[in-house]
């Protein structure tokens, strides 16, 4: 920056080249006149900070809407989107940890169709009853149950796991070639109150799909809650893959009609 | 098309006359579409250039639409730029994550019994139709009837449909259909008109039933029967009437006349070499028309190894697709087909001489041929009437297969099906007069529409205020119910139990598949409620019914509960076909010629005047499907007209008397009137003209009404279908008729190929005799490797009959949209299978062909719709289908824009109906598309998904007929065969293998999987006819 005079001297000069004369004006006319006094010369609009405020404007510009995307994306995936170890609440606090984890009843017990239809089946009302007039007939807790089922007004779940309307799952063929419920569902077993395990992402069915081999299971294990993939997966895997007929289905018809 | 580009005339011109000349001037076989496709006008250029027409074009246009409108609905630049904006900042937030709303499971309490949540049921029942029951099975999914497919059990169906059957399920969904019982305007109860018909009835029974009435339609019900013998018991004064507007009065009156006694005539065509049609619609119109059409398609094999090909004659007065079969079709008035009768008859019985019938030479030549061809084929051809032509023509048909030796072959009589009988064409105008003279005093309608449907002279309307006590049972609040005091809800036939017969007399149970959606109620329950016995329900009187039937045969009760759940389960109830009818002929129709009086002269008095047709409609039929979306969207078969009917006239006839397309004229008839478009339809008959039953509602739903004119209005008792006299009056308007024909256009190129019998002997690949059907040229793309499955469909010209059954199956499997004639008239039809229909020939009065081709995607090998897609939403699978993903889907259009076919289909708007009623109709297995998405065929790829995991938890292949296409599974002919072209020994592989085999547009190396079998033909060589 130049200093004052020099200014002075390219602007002010024009009359008589007085300074003097000059003064009055500016302090009448110019709020800034008592830091010029005080200085001495005119201030710097910009400090030199300004240049790193200008860098990280510059940069923000650009890389802001990328930051920006990477939050969404984030966000898309996180637990409030996504839903996964967000346990849902239920018209009766109905446990899988009491069910399948501690009394060990078999998922196809309530599940019936999940062997040969798309839907897995949730239980009719009359299912809670086969054991629920029995026993606990009086708990408190299944008092909907049994209200349920004398008024013919059926219980209405949260849906848990829910794929959007254009990707049309089946369950029973992923059943029937050796891939279990819980590499989906995970540890049902030990939910009080189920959650999800898994977003349900596009990407994570491509996993499976495009490498099978290592999520299958021989069909004694199906239905094992906690199975987990055996040291030699990297032998069996394919084994199975083999033997099951499994193959790599990526395409889109696959799952999108 | 290329026939065109080489005419004189550089300037298109839409003078009839230059046309004319200029197909006259074409070398070669000359295919044409219509004749817009002919003229080249620049309106057909530019659709044919644009499949979808411009934004700018269409903004226009409906802004010229809107003059007429408020300024809400009229689309300014400046409004489109508003919603434009708003899309667009719209659109990001869509990309915005949100979470997914919360869906509820709701169980069931206890489990239906054989019923498994995700997997379809099928249940057997039937639906009446066109004067016989049709078999069918009723896809169920968790309760909801989602589809309509033949019972293949079923002798009128053997697991086929038509377009009607099929588009009867959105019936069922209709939100229009009458819901309450209506007094007198006012909404009621049925407790209200129990009180109220008791007391009439008790009122009737005192004098015996002497002013009761009932009006019903032909009664095909056992069970019906029994209960209106047992109510006319009980009321012996009283009297019950029959009136259906598409009926069989002509044909029993032809039956009274040649065998003393009524019949109904059965056909085997599947029997028949030579085939004679006169006004005999039997693959469209004619009872048990979808056994009858399976029939003909059987002989109409062409293959390699055997050759099958039955020979049609038609004489017709206005163009069905039964005359577009014909190897011989002659185009007539409608009273000359009585004198063609009589002079085969004389031809036949004289040998050669056709005795002193004066007719053109045409004429003349044709029955030479086809007297020929019947002598050569005694005992194997077939004559056929249609309910059209007068008694004398139906007796005489009958004398003509007695004396051709067809009676016990190719036809055979049995006791009529329907069980009321005596007198139908009087029954009606006798109950008018009762009700004019005071002497009827309750009138009971049920499932008619006569206010609507009756002849216009009898004024039915004027006279039903006049009784006293009228009571309606409908499915529609229609025309009639306005004009009753007691208009009744009617369930629709998913919804009911009854019982029906097939064309040849076999019983199907009708069972429902759905609880009544509203407060309805069915004919058997209301003829119960009017006997007196209040409390039955309609299951209770059907199984009653027919537990009495078992036991009177002698069967122990125990086991009527299987023999029940039996023939519910099969769809028919086993050997109650009706037994042969030993009819013979009545002397003036056995020995001598008929000395009944000659017809009047076909050569009408007066030059000017001209014949009125009456033609029931090919997809509302009578106007009871007036209300169905999916009827009236679809194409005509040959008019390819939607959601309206016309006056149709031959070119020569337009050229004559300077009439052109969309014209209204003001058709005189008898002192009646009424206004109509015009259409000009090649190959109908000159100084005819036809115009379809059904249009021009008045009330009975909101797609109906405003739809066409009411042709009723000029019909009269005395000449149910046709008569002279008609002029013609010019007006001032126009209006757009939705004709489909020039949409979607190939502009031309060689798509039909067809053959002569002898050509195809000697040449049978005569589909490649062309100079654009290149070797299997090279590409640059790689080569596919199918291991396990390559579907593909072949489609064989011959055989397609054009009905369009497989056009509305597939609306039904695959969730189509309805779009509504604004947007057909913009070519947005959004149909995913489209029957394309061409004449040949030279006369475009007299086409020599007509040719039916459905095309659906071709799922190419080379897919030029992949390659321009920006966002990969179609792509190629490892079964070589061309998938369509709607979730990628982004709307650029570019995918249709490159396809040669204009098969892709994009949704301009909202099209899909998203009301929870009609959610209870969809195919759960297929997505509803939203706006902005294209859409095709997609084979049903949910049936093939769903075959491959039945198959891969079996560990074996998809075996080849285990699956379907629902237009293949639709056809009564069997033309369109699909399978695994992997599998080198199914049946599709096989058809590929066919010497006639060709593919469309094969020069642009597209390598299409859907492939057609060349159309042959077998007319008599040199016949000149």
């Amino acid at each position: 920056m130049r200093p004052w005079v020099e200014m002075q001297g390219e602007i002010f000069y024009r009359e008589d080249g007085n300074l003097f004369y000059w003064e009055p004006y500016i302090r009448n006319t110019n709020a800034l006149y008592p830091l010029f006094k005080q200085v001495g010369c005119m201030p710097q609009f910009f400090r030199s900070y300004a240049n790193t405020g200008m860098r990280i404007g510059m940069l923000g510009v650009f890389a802001g809407p990328v930051v920006l995307g990477f939050a969404l994306m984030g966000f898309n995936r996180s637990p409030y989107i996504t839903q996964v170890g967000l346990p849902k609440g239920q018209p009766v606090q109905f446990s899988h940890e009491h069910h399948a984890g501690a009394l060990g009843i078999d998922c196809r017990f309530c599940h019936t169709s999940v062997e040969t239809s798309s839907y897995a089946n949730i239980p009719p009302m009359k299912t809670c009853m086969t054991c629920h007039s029995q026993i606990w007939v009086n708990s408190v807790m299944l008092a909907p149950v049994r209200e349920s089922y004398a008024s013919r007004v059926p219980l209405q779940w949260n849906r848990v796991h829910d794929l959007p309307d254009f990707a049309y799952f089946n369950h029973s063929i992923h059943v029937n070639k050796g891939f279990g419920c819980s590499t989906c569902h995970g540890r049902v077993d030990k939910m009080p109150l189920v959650y999800r395990e898994q977003p349900l992402f596009m990407s994570w069915c491509l996993n499976c799909h495009r490498n099978p081999e290592k999520y299958v299971r021989p069909e004694s294990q199906i239905f094992t809650m906690g199975w987990r993939p055996p040291a030699n997966q990297a032998t069996l895997g394919p084994q199975l893959v083999k033997q099951n007929q499994i193959r790599k289905l990526d395409d889109c018809y696959v799952c999108h009609r | 098309m290329s026939v065109t580009d080489s005419a004189p005339q550089p300037e298109p011109d839409t003078d009839l006359e230059t046309l004319r000349a200029r197909l006259a001037a074409t070398q070669g076989p000359a295919f044409w579409r219509g004749l817009e496709d002919l003229a080249q006008t620049p309106a057909f250029q530019e659709a044919a250039r644009r499949e979808f027409p411009r934004l700018g074009s269409v903004l226009a246009e409906a802004k010229q639409i809107g003059a007429g409108k408020t300024k809400a609905q009229e689309v300014s630049r400046r409004a489109f730029l508003t919603v434009m904006g708003a899309s667009l900042a719209l659109a990001g937030l869509s990309g915005c994550a949100t979470q997914q709303p919360q869906e509820k499971i709701v169980p069931y309490i206890d489990p239906p019994n054989d019923s498994e949540p995700g997997k379809p049921l099928f249940y057997a029942t039937a639906l009446n139709l066109g004067g016989c029951g049709l078999g069918i099975l009723v896809t169920s999914r968790e309760g909801r009837p989602i589809k309509i497919e033949g019972n293949p059990t079923h002798p009128s169906s053997l697991g086929a449909t038509d377009a009607i059957a099929q588009a009867s399920l959105l019936s069922l969904y209709d939100p229009d259909r009458s819901q309450a019982v209506i007094h007198r305007g006012v909404p009621s109860t049925w407790d209200d008109f129990l009180n109220a018909a008791t007391a009439q009835m008790q009122a009737e029974q005192a004098t015996g039933g002497a002013g009761l009435r009932f009006l019903s339609g032909g009664i095909l019900s056992p069970t019906l029967a029994e209960q209106r013998q047992a109510l006319l018991a009980q009321y012996p004064n009283a009297r019950w009437c029959s009136y259906e507007p598409i009926g069989r009065e002509n044909m029993q009156a032809g039956a009274q006349m040649a065998f003393g006694a009524d019949v109904n005539t059965v056909y085997h065509f599947e029997k028949a070499d030579v085939i004679v049609a006169l006004d005999g619609d039997f693959l469209l119109t004619l009872p048990g028309h979808v056994r009858y059409a399976a029939d003909f398609g059987r002989r109409r094999s062409v293959r390699k190894a055997k050759v099958d090909l039955n020979r049609l004659y038609v004489a017709e007065s206005s163009p069905t697709i039964t005359g577009a079969m014909a190897e011989h079709r002659l185009a007539v008035r409608p009273g000359e087909i009585e004198e063609i009768a009589r002079a085969l008859m004389t031809t036949l019985r004289n040998g050669g001489v056709s005795g002193s019938f004066s007719a053109t030479s045409a004429t003349q030549s044709w029955i030479a041929t086809l007297a020929g061809d019947l002598q050569a084929h005694r005992g194997r051809s077939v004559v056929v009437v249609g309910e059209t032509q007068p008694p004398i023509v139906h007796a005489l048909a009958h004398s003509l297969n007695g004396m051709l030796g067809n009676v016990g072959q190719t036809v055979t009589y049995t006791p009529p099906l329907e069980a009321v009988v005596e007198g139908q064409a009087q029954s009606l105008p006798q109950l008018v007069a009762d009700m004019q003279s005071g002497q009827a005093q309750t009138l009971v309608m049920l499932d008619c529409n006569p206010v609507y449907a009756s002849p216009a002279d009898l004024n039915f309307a004027a006279s039903l205020p006049k009784v006293a006590f009228t009571v309606h049972l409908s499915e529609y609040e229609d025309e009639t119910a306005n004009l009753t005091q007691w208009h009744l809800p009617q369930s629709h036939f998913l919804e009911a139990w009854g019982d029906t017969r097939a064309h040849d007399g076999t019983i199907t149970l009708q069972q429902p598949l759905i609880a009544p959606l509203y407060a309805t109620h069915t004919p058997y329950e209301l003829l119960s409620i009017l006997a007196g016995k209040l409390d039955r329900s309609n299951h209770d009187i059907l199984r009653d019914r027919w537990k009495q039937v078992y036991q009177a045969t002698g069967a122990s009760v125990d086991d009527f509960d299987l023999f029940w759940r039996t023939i519910l389960n099969d769809g028919v109830v086993a050997n109650t076909a009706l037994p042969v009818f030993p009819a013979t002929l009545l002397p003036a129709f056995a020995g001598s010629p008929p000395e009944a009086a000659r017809a009047q002269t076909s050569q009408p008095s007066d030059p000017q005047a001209l014949d009125l047709v009456f033609t029931p409609d090919p997809t509302i039929w009578d106007g009871r499907f007036a209300n169905n979306g999916w009827l009236q969207e679809l194409p005509k078969p040959l008019t390819k007209l939607t959601w309206d009917n016309a006056a149709c006239i031959s070119p020569r006839t337009a050229q004559d008397r300077g009439f052109t397309d969309g014209e209204v004229v003001i058709l005189r008839y008898r002192g009646r009137r009424v206004e109509a478009p015009i259409l000009i339809l090649p190959g109908q008959p000159e100084g005819v003209v036809s115009i379809s039953l059904g249009y021009g509602r008045t009330r009975g739903g909101n797609v109906g009404v405003g739809a066409g004119f009411n042709a009723y209005a000029l019909r009269t008792s005395d000449a149910p279908w046709f008569g002279t006299g008609l002029r013609l009056e010019k007006t001032d308007k126009r209006v757009s008729l939705a004709i489909t024909h020039s949409h979607h256009t190939m502009e031309g190129r060689d798509i039909v190929r067809a053959a002569t019998i002898t050509t195809f002997q000697h040449n049978p690949g005569f589909v490649h005799d062309h100079q654009n059907d290149p070797e299997r040229p090279e590409s640059l793309y790689p080569e596919y490797h199918y291991p396990e499955y390559a579907w593909a469909l072949s489609i064989d010209l011959t055989k397609c009959i054009g009905c369009n059954a497989c056009v509305t199956a597939c609306q039904s499997e695959n969730n189509i949209a309805v779009v509504g004639k604004e947007e057909v008239l913009r070519g947005r039809e959004m149909h995913w299978i489209r029957i394309d229909r061409y004449y040949e020939g030279k006369n475009m009065d007299k086409p020599n062909g007509t040719y039916f081709m459905p095309v659906a995607c071709m799922m190419c090998e080379h897919a030029p719709c992949e390659l321009v897609c920006p966002p990969g939403a179609t792509l190629h699978n490892r079964d070589g289908l061309n998938q369509m993903v709607y979730n990628r889907c982004i709307g650029t259009r570019y995918c249709s824009n490159n396809c040669p076919y204009k098969v892709r289909r994009f949704n301009f708007f909202q099209y899909a109906d998203l009301s929870p009623l009609k959610q209870l109709m969809r195919n759960p297995e297929v997505t509803v598309r939203s706006r902005g998405v294209m859409e095709k065929c997609s084979y049903c790829v949910q049936r093939i998904e769903n075959a491959k995991i039945t198959a891969d938890k079996e560990k074996r292949l998809v075996h080849d007929g285990e699956i379907t296409t629902a237009c293949a599974q639709a056809c009564p002919t069997n033309a369109i065969v699909f399978g695994n072209l992997a599998d080198k020994n199914s049946l599709v592989s096989q058809l590929k293998r066919e010497p006639h085999d060709y593919s469309l547009l094969s020069e642009l190396n597209t390598r299409p999987r859907t492939t057609y079998l060349g159309k042959v033909s077998n007319p008599v060589e040199n016949s000149g006819a």
